[in-house]
This record gives C-alpha cells, sequence and structure tokens, in this order.
C-alpha cells in the first residue's frame, strides 16, 4: 500500500468537478461491459454445472457419490478464495487464454471463474428448495432425468435463481472494482488511480455514487423480475370469484 | 387390471435391510376400486411408490394389463410408468404453471403436439369440470380443485390403472365427497383399475369395492367391502364400521355383536330371539344402511343367556350373525350422557 502511494504522484492534481463525468462514465460501461460478458459465462454455465452438482448428490435424479464428490469440492475451492488472490494465483493461466495481464479481457477470466463457483451454488441452493414431491409427480409422468430438471426443477426455481443472480451480479459488480487494482479498467480503476493514489476526492465520490446507484438499480430490477416470475406475488385477478365448490 | 404378485420391499441391503413389504399380493380388476388400509408405517406408502416402480422392489412383480413391468430398463420404464396415472396426497402442482399448463406436462413430456395437447387439456379440464379454472395458478384453486387439476394431470396419458396415493388426505369433507364420486365416475367411463391407499375409513366406505388391511409390510386381511362390513368377525370391518352401542349392557347382561345377513330380517327378530331363547334380549344399539345397494345392518344386544352355541344357532335361524363382546362396545361419554338424558 505504502508502495502504491510513493508510486502516485506526490502532488494530487485534482480533477476539475465537470470533467468528472467525462472520465466516470466511459469507467461506467468498461464496468458494464465487464460485468455483462462475465454473468453471460456464469449463467451459461453456472446453470447446467448447479443442476448436475444438485442431481449428482445423494438423492438426485442421477445420483453419482464418485463424480459428485471431486466436483463439489473443485467448486469449493472457488468459493473459497478470496477474489484477489484468486486473482493473482490464476494470472498465468489468464494469460494463456487472453494473452494479456491487464485489461477487461484478463479480468474477465477470473471473474467468471469466481462467478461460475458462486452461481453454481445458488442455482444447487435454489432447487433444494424445490419440493421432492413435484419431482416425484414428474417421475411418475414418465419424464426422463432433463425434462424434470428443465420443467420441475429449474421451471420452479427461476423466481430464486433470479434472486441469486442479483445477488451475483452486484458481487460480480465488487469484483470488477477489484480487478480494476490490476489495471482492468472501468469504475474499480478510475478509483483506485484517481481517488486513491491521487486523493482526488471528488473523483472519489463520484466513482461511489456511480456504484451505489448501480448496485441500487440491478438490485431494484432483480426485485421486480422476482416478483414477475412469481405467480403467487403478482396482482391477484381480484375480479375472478373463487367461490365455485370442488 | 394391474396384478401385485408376492412384492417384497427390502430398504439398503436386499438380503438384511429392513422389510417394508413382506410377499405381498394384489390385484384390482377392471371398473374396480380396491382400497389399502393400514397404519401409518404399515408400507402403505412404500406400496404406492413400488406400484409407480418410483422404488424398484426387491423382488416380486407387477403386471399391468398384462405386460410385466419389473426388471425393465431405465427408458421403457419411463413409458411402462404412463401406463398408471398417480394422484398424489400433496396435488403436486407446479406453482408457476397454471391449471391447463399443469394437465399439459404429461403430454409435454410425450412429445404430443401443440395442438394436441391444447385439444386433450380442453377435454380434461371439462371432465374435472374446471374448464373456467384453465388459467388459474395453483394458487388460485382451491384444495379440491388443486387436487382435480391432479386427477386430470394423471389421467392425461389415457392409464389403465389409477395410483391415488391418500389422495383425499388433508381435504374437507365436502372437497373428499366430490373427488371420490368423481373418481367412481371415472371408473366406470375409463375401465379404470384404481388402487386408492388411504387411511380415512369414511372414505372407503363410500368408494371402495375391495378393501386390503396391510399391517407391517402383509396384507393381513382383505375382501369385498359388504363382506366385510357383514362379518362380524372381521377386524377390517369393525374398523370401518366402528361399532358403537348407544347403551351399555346391563348388570347380568352379556353383550353381542349382530350382523344382519343376505336375507332379510324379520322386523320383529328381537321378540322371536327372546321367544327361542327363553329370556330376555335387550336392545343396546342398531344401524341398518345401504353399502353398493346392498343391505348392511349390525346390532348389539344385551343376552342373560349364556349357552353361546345356543345363541348363535338361533340368531342364524333368524339370518343374523353374532358373537359374544368380551368387553362392552358402548362409547362410555355416549351412554353415560344417555343415561343422565333419562
Amino acid at each position: 500500500m505504502t508502495a502504491a502511494r510513493i508510486a502516485g504522484p506526490l502532488v494530487s492534481v485534482s480533477v476539475p468537478p465537470l470533467e468528472i463525468p467525462a472520465l466516470v462514465l466511459p469507467a461506467l460501461v468498461d464496468t458494464l461491459v465487464m460485468v455483462g460478458i462475465v454473468m453471460s459465462i456464469v449463467v451459461l454455465l453456472g446453470v447446467p454445472l448447479g443442476a448436475l452438482v444438485h442431481n449428482l448428490a445423494p438423492g438426485g435424479l442421477v445420483e453419482n457419490a464418485a463424480l459428485h464428490r471431486p466436483l463439489s469440492a473443485v467448486i469449493s475451492i472457488g468459493r473459497s478464495l478470496p477474489f484477489l488472490i484468486l486473482m493473482a494465483s490464476i494470472m498465468p493461466f489468464t494469460r494463456l487464454i487472453t494473452g494479456t495481464n491487464i485489461g477487461i479481457a484478463a479480468a474477465v477470466v477470473p471473474m467468471a471463474i469466481a462467478g461460475i463457483a458462486f452461481f453454481t451454488r445458488i442455482v444447487e441452493n435454489s432447487l433444494r428448495g424445490v419440493p421432492a414431491d413435484l419431482v416425484r409427480v414428474s417421475r411418475a409422468a414418465g419424464a426422463s432425468p432433463l425434462q424434470i430438471v428443465r420443467t420441475v426443477q429449474l421451471g420452479e426455481a427461476v423466481p430464486s435463481i433470479i434472486g441469486g443472480l442479483t445477488i451475483n451480479t452486484i458481487a460480480m459488480i465488487e469484483y470488477s472494482a477489484i480487478a480494476g487494482t490490476i489495471g482492468a479498467g472501468g469504475i474499480g480503476y478510475v478509483a483506485v488511480t484517481y481517488g486513491y493514489q491521487r486523493f482526488d476526492h471528488g473523483v472519489m465520490v463520484a466513482t461511489i455514487l456511480t456504484l451505489v446507484a448501480l448496485v441500487a438499480l440491478v438490485q431494484f430490477a432483480g426485485d421486480r423480475l422476482v416478483r414477475v416470475a412469481t405467480p403467487r406475488a403478482r396482482i391477484t385477478r381480484a375480479t375472478t370469484p373463487r367461490s365455485i365448490p370442488a | 387390471m394391474i396384478k401385485i404378485d408376492r412384492l417384497t420391499k427390502r430398504y439398503g441391503d436386499p438380503e438384511t435391510g429392513p422389510l417394508v413389504l413382506d410377499s405381498l399380493s394384489l390385484q384390482v380388476a377392471t371398473r374396480e376400486i380396491a382400497a389399502v388400509v393400514g397404519p401409518s408405517g404399515a408400507g402403505k406408502s412404500t406400496l404406492a411408490q413400488c406400484t409407480t416402480l418410483l422404488e424398484r422392489p426387491t423382488s416380486g412383480s407387477i403386471v399391468v394389463n398384462g405386460d410385466e413391468l419389473t426388471g425393465l430398463g431405465a427408458r421403457e420404464l419411463r413409458l411402462a410408468r404412463r401406463r398408471i396415472g398417480t394422484i398424489f396426497q400433496s396435488d403436486g402442482l407446479l406453482s408457476r404453471r397454471t391449471a391447463a399448463q399443469n394437465i399439459a406436462l404429461p403430454l409435454e413430456y410425450l412429445g404430443v403436439t401443440k395442438a394436441g395437447v391444447r385439444a386433450r387439456v380442453g377435454e380434461l379440464l371439462d371432465r374435472v369440470g374446471l374448464l373456467d379454472r384453465a388459467h388459474h395458478y395453483p394458487h388460485e384453486l382451491s384444495g379440491g380443485q388443486r387436487q382435480r387439476v391432479g386427477i386430470a394431470r394423471a389421467l392425461a396419458l389415457r392409464p389403465t390403472v389409477l395410483l391415488s396415493d391418500e389422495a383425499t388426505s388433508g381435504l374437507d369433507p365436502d372437497s373428499t365427497a366430490s373427488i371420490v364420486a368423481l373418481l367412481a365416475e371415472l371408473r366406470d367411463e375409463l375401465d379404470l383399475s384404481i388402487l386408492f391407499i388411504t387411511h380415512e375409513m369414511e372414505t372407503v366406505l363410500a368408494v371402495a369395492d375391495t378393501v386390503a388391511r396391510l399391517d407391517r409390510g402383509r396384507i393381513v386381511e382383505s375382501g369385498a367391502l359388504v363382506d366385510l362390513l357383514r362379518d362380524p368377525d372381521s377386524e377390517l370391518g369393525a374398523t370401518l364400521r366402528p361399532h358403537r352401542a348407544a347403551q351399555q349392557a346391563g348388570a347380568g347382561e352379556a353383550p353381542w355383536r349382530v350382523q344382519y345377513g343376505e336375507d332379510g330380517v324379520p322386523a320383529d327378530w328381537l321378540s322371536v330371539l327372546a321367544a327361542e331363547l327363553g329370556s330376555p334380549v335387550s336392545l343396546l344399539g342398531a344401524s341398518i344402511e345401504t353399502v353398493h345397494g346392498r343391505v348392511v345392518g349390525h346390532a348389539t344386544i344385551g343376552l342373560r343367556a349364556t349357552d353361546a352355541p345356543l345363541t348363535v344357532a338361533a340368531l342364524r335361524r333368524l339370518g343374523l350373525e353374532g358373537v359374544p363382546v368380551s368387553q362392552p362396545t358402548a362409547a362410555p361419554a355416549r351412554a353415560r350422557a344417555l343415561e343422565t338424558a333419562s
């Protein structure tokens, strides 16, 4: 930390307030691109992985302890490393894939790995909340495991998975800021280089406000989507009489 | 029809694991409703699970319309399951699908075309009387309506066997009655064999043709409902129609349980019996009703005569079957209330 401070300019030159948007807005776009790419990868891989882990576990549709244990262990490792350490430790791998150590491309790799591990557990947990009875009914109706995963497990867990997706997206915004410290660009990068290294409080406040607004927006959108996806939570058709006896 | 033959289920180890079903044999003919009753832990749920082959039996066989279902591979088994419709205690409806979409589910699994699904779902909704509830979500339906959707879904693939696993448990009496009536109608319309697993004796009385009592994984008693009700020795008959004499036997009187036979019983059988035995007979409680169009009557009487074989013979001559009851069958609270009233 001290090294970083010394490396920064000794005399702090503040960005004029009117120029702050020109600095922060492109960074916000970078952050959105980064998080967008990462979340696409996370959903694409995390949903099937979560369903797989859930159904390989004892009592699952394709119960298999020999496969479940190693898969679950790998995910746990991904979940247990603090992001900064994960990011640093897989740098050779990142360079292998993207050819670089810095920039958005380089940040996407560790973020996606951390995000997939995170989301796999979220999906697994959501599927666990689907009553076993529903699975039993569909099995009795002759459904294949894949049909059950799609219609019953994922179908019923949609609101819960969307809720998890919101949490995950916000975590990825946070990770993108951490990735900013290794020059990944985005809001985090601006916060570190201007706010932290140059003691530019104006930029610091602007980045904080931007992040708070972004997280609030994601949370709001997520909550709305959960409501839309939950029939029980929707406004019930009050005009429909419900007095017909069974 | 469905034929279950020497079905045995052990959980865990097939040799030493806990025995849940013990060489159980059971047959449900076409257009028959066979009730299976028994205390919790008797193996009712396991029987249901094994019948749909959700649980693999340890040994024994399940034959539906002549086709052996046990021993099938995973894929064939999935197809075979479609021949047995199942309704569960929990209606098992997907909360994010409407009634119509829930009924469509088994058809979708089978890969039926959209138009085919729509037509069949419409038919089913109409049959269970929920056409106007097609686009309601499960939480917008009553318990009885949800179970009707469950029945429609179970029938979507035109099964020949319907398994009802405690389907009316937890419903209010009116809903139960209407569900039971619907099942009886469907049995006649669709030539179904219905295996009706329940712990509700009232429901059994209302719907079953035959009853089997399951205890510790074995069928300990079974037969046609009316026969069981008429058999004074039948424990199952007594459970189905609990004998509640209004009064207790007086001092020096022995209570007897009497069952009406197939033929008519003289209206003045009490006085005829008293004359034959040469001692007074007091009526402690009685009921006569019609079950499946046949008269089922029973009474509890107090007798002073002690010669049991003589009494049994005298009762037989009147078309009655009687057994002495060791304990007075009167419900004490009720009897006491009557005493105070008089």
